[in-house]
């Protein structure tokens, strides 16, 4: 019983992720005659056509530069923050963490209308920079959470020790609390990770021009462009995904604590 | 002076001060306005908007009962999924290492990928869906799915679950192996079966993981937005239209006032539903 329930999932996974990654390597005519079955004359012809005519190496590069900047900046200010709450005393420090909490019972979806008019007057729409920003900003509230909760578990006589031999709180955060955090500083770098590469909700608000679309965006305006054709919808989940299951297969384990650390404590 | 550390908190609670925490406030005030977004003008229309939305609004009641079902079938099939095959994998054994991989990859996935995967699995003509049932001959269930206006939402609540049980399935894997053996050993002592085992000792020791399951899978049920734009199109059809997306239309169509309203009612509505999922946990769990 055991074997067959999870024999069954096992195969509700696998099998369309096969048929996608096996759909993106035929013709439209050579998928609708045999779905399931593997590739029998494997093209690279989708993958030429998706490139060429949507600008996926630009939009693939834009994805990198916003990730590669929104998650150590998200990192280093959650960090901050989140020494501030694990060592000030009592009450400021539960006013700060009170003040963090906000954001996370308050969905991003109602929050977007009066940030898109923000935004649009700061001249900040249509831009990466805007896109860095509010990735930032979003979600800021969680890897606070973490990164407090972690640090929070800390002995004080840590940091104390450290002052004592003279290192300001300035350097003690950097010299103590930092290397003693690696595991959960790590945690949430996966975290945001895998929320600001995947992330939609901000580039369908604030990108319009084609060249500043993300990958989530650009797979989304396939919808309308390929309507029902499979093999090249196929080619772009390959191309949005691959990189994140790569990385998910050499560091599962930092994945696993990555995401679920935000489930438990967003 | 301790109270110097709250400069380390500055630039984070600068940066989310002013574009998370003002724009919030600034939200409540575009809620009582009729503006469009653009126009340098609009007039203020108190707590009409407001009334409206809640008394007389089809549209957002379709989608306030869309997610609701919505809602309701993911909570009470990822919870159960999650558990059940946590139970199944919690020993750690080499397949067991293995298959918890699998099943937490689709939660790597961006929500337009998984999208564009059940959109063909759906597909009433060259589906995975109906070309399985075919080969099974099971031809009898098969289904418009997507297409089905009744059954529609149900079916991206399957997808929503494909996407994240594996997520939850790891947080109650976490909470059964805290349980301590001694339970278990006790439990087989007293002549318990397998069934009674889980019954009187993991579904008990699971409950706080169960309270956390059930409310992150309620957040993302409410944001299941990308997944339905991703499968339906932009805007959704009435029949897979949910709260989310509903917020988003009306945005687009210019009526950034209402849109604001839509979104305070649409808080209250997540706000409530948690605390009803909190007041029925207590009674559940004691």
């Amino acid at each position: 019983m055991r074997r067959l329930i999870l024999g069954v999932y096992a195969t509700l996974i696998v099998v369309p992720l096969l048929v996608i990654v096996g759909g993106s390597l035929k013709t439209t005519p050579d998928l609708f005659a045999a779905p399931f079955g593997p590739p029998t004359d494997p093209t690279l012809d989708n993958y030429a056509t998706v490139l060429a005519e949507q600008d996926l190496l630009g939009v693939l590069g834009n994805s990198v530069l916003v990730v590669s900047v929104s998650v150590p900046l998200t990192l280093l200010l959650g960090s901050l923050a989140a020494y501030a709450v694990a060592r000030l005393p009592r009450w400021p420090s539960r006013l700060l963490f009170g003040i963090f909490a906000i954001g996370l019972a308050v969905p991003a979806q109602a929050v977007m209308i009066p940030q898109y008019v923000q935004f649009e007057r700061l001249g900040l729409r249509n831009s990466l920079t805007g896109l860095i920003l509010v990735n930032v900003v979003v979600t800021l509230p969680v890897a606070v959470f973490i990164l407090a909760g972690f640090m929070r578990t800390l002995p004080g006589e840590l940091y104390e020790a450290a002052e004592i031999d003279g290192a300001g709180p300035w350097a003690t955060f950097w010299r103590i609390a930092v290397p003693v955090s690696a595991p959960s500083l790590a945690a949430t770098a996966i975290f945001l990770l895998v929320m600001h590469w995947n992330d939609l909700l901000y580039p369908l608000l604030f990108i319009d021009e084609p060249g500043k679309r993300t990958l989530p965006l650009a797979l989304l305006g396939f919808q309308g462009e390929y309507l029902t054709d499979y093999p090249l919808l196929f080619t772009g989940v390959v191309v949005a995904s691959l990189p994140m299951v790569l990385a998910y297969a050499f560091l599962q384990r930092h994945f696993v604590a990555g995401i679920t650390a935000g489930a438990v404590k967003g | 002076m301790k109270f110097r550390l709250l400069l380390f908190a500055v630039p984070a609670l600068a940066l989310y001060g002013g574009f998370f925490l003002l724009p919030a406030v600034q939200g409540l005030r575009y809620a009582t306005t009729d503006w469009d977004g653009y126009s340098p003008t609009f007039a203020d229309v108190g707590l009409s908007n407001l009334t409206e939305v809640v008394s007389n609004d089809d549209l957002f009641r379709n989608a306030l009962t869309n997610n609701l079902k919505f809602l309701l079938v993911v909570v009470l099939g990822q919870t159960a999924l999650a558990l059940l095959l946590a139970v199944l994998l919690a020993a750690r054994t080499r397949g067991s290492t293995v298959l918890r991989a699998l099943f937490f990859l689709p939660t790597v996935l961006s929500s337009v990928s998984v999208a564009f995967i059940w959109k063909f699995v759906y597909d009433p003509n060259f589906g995975l869906a109906n070309a399985v049932l075919d080969t099974v001959g099971l031809d009898a269930l098969q289904s418009a799915y997507l297409g089905d206006e009744e059954t529609a939402i149900l079916w991206v609540a399957v997808a929503q679950i494909w996407f994240h049980a594996g997520q939850m399935m790891i947080v109650y894997i976490a909470g059964i192996n805290q349980i301590p053996a001694e339970l278990y050993d006790a439990a087989k002592t007293d002549g318990a079966g397998r069934w009674q085992q889980f019954r009187h000792v993991t579904w008990p020791m699971v409950a706080p993981a169960t309270t956390l399951v059930i409310a992150y899978t309620t957040v993302q049920s409410f944001k299941a937005f990308d997944l339905i734009l991703g499968l339906a199109g932009n805007p959704p059809r009435s029949a897979l239209d949910i709260l989310s997306t509903r917020i988003y239309t009306t945005f687009a169509n210019s009526q950034l006032g209402y849109a604001a309203a839509e979104s305070i009612v649409f808080m209250v509505a997540i706000a409530l539903v948690t605390w009803l999922q909190n007041r029925a946990g207590r009674m559940v769990h004691g």
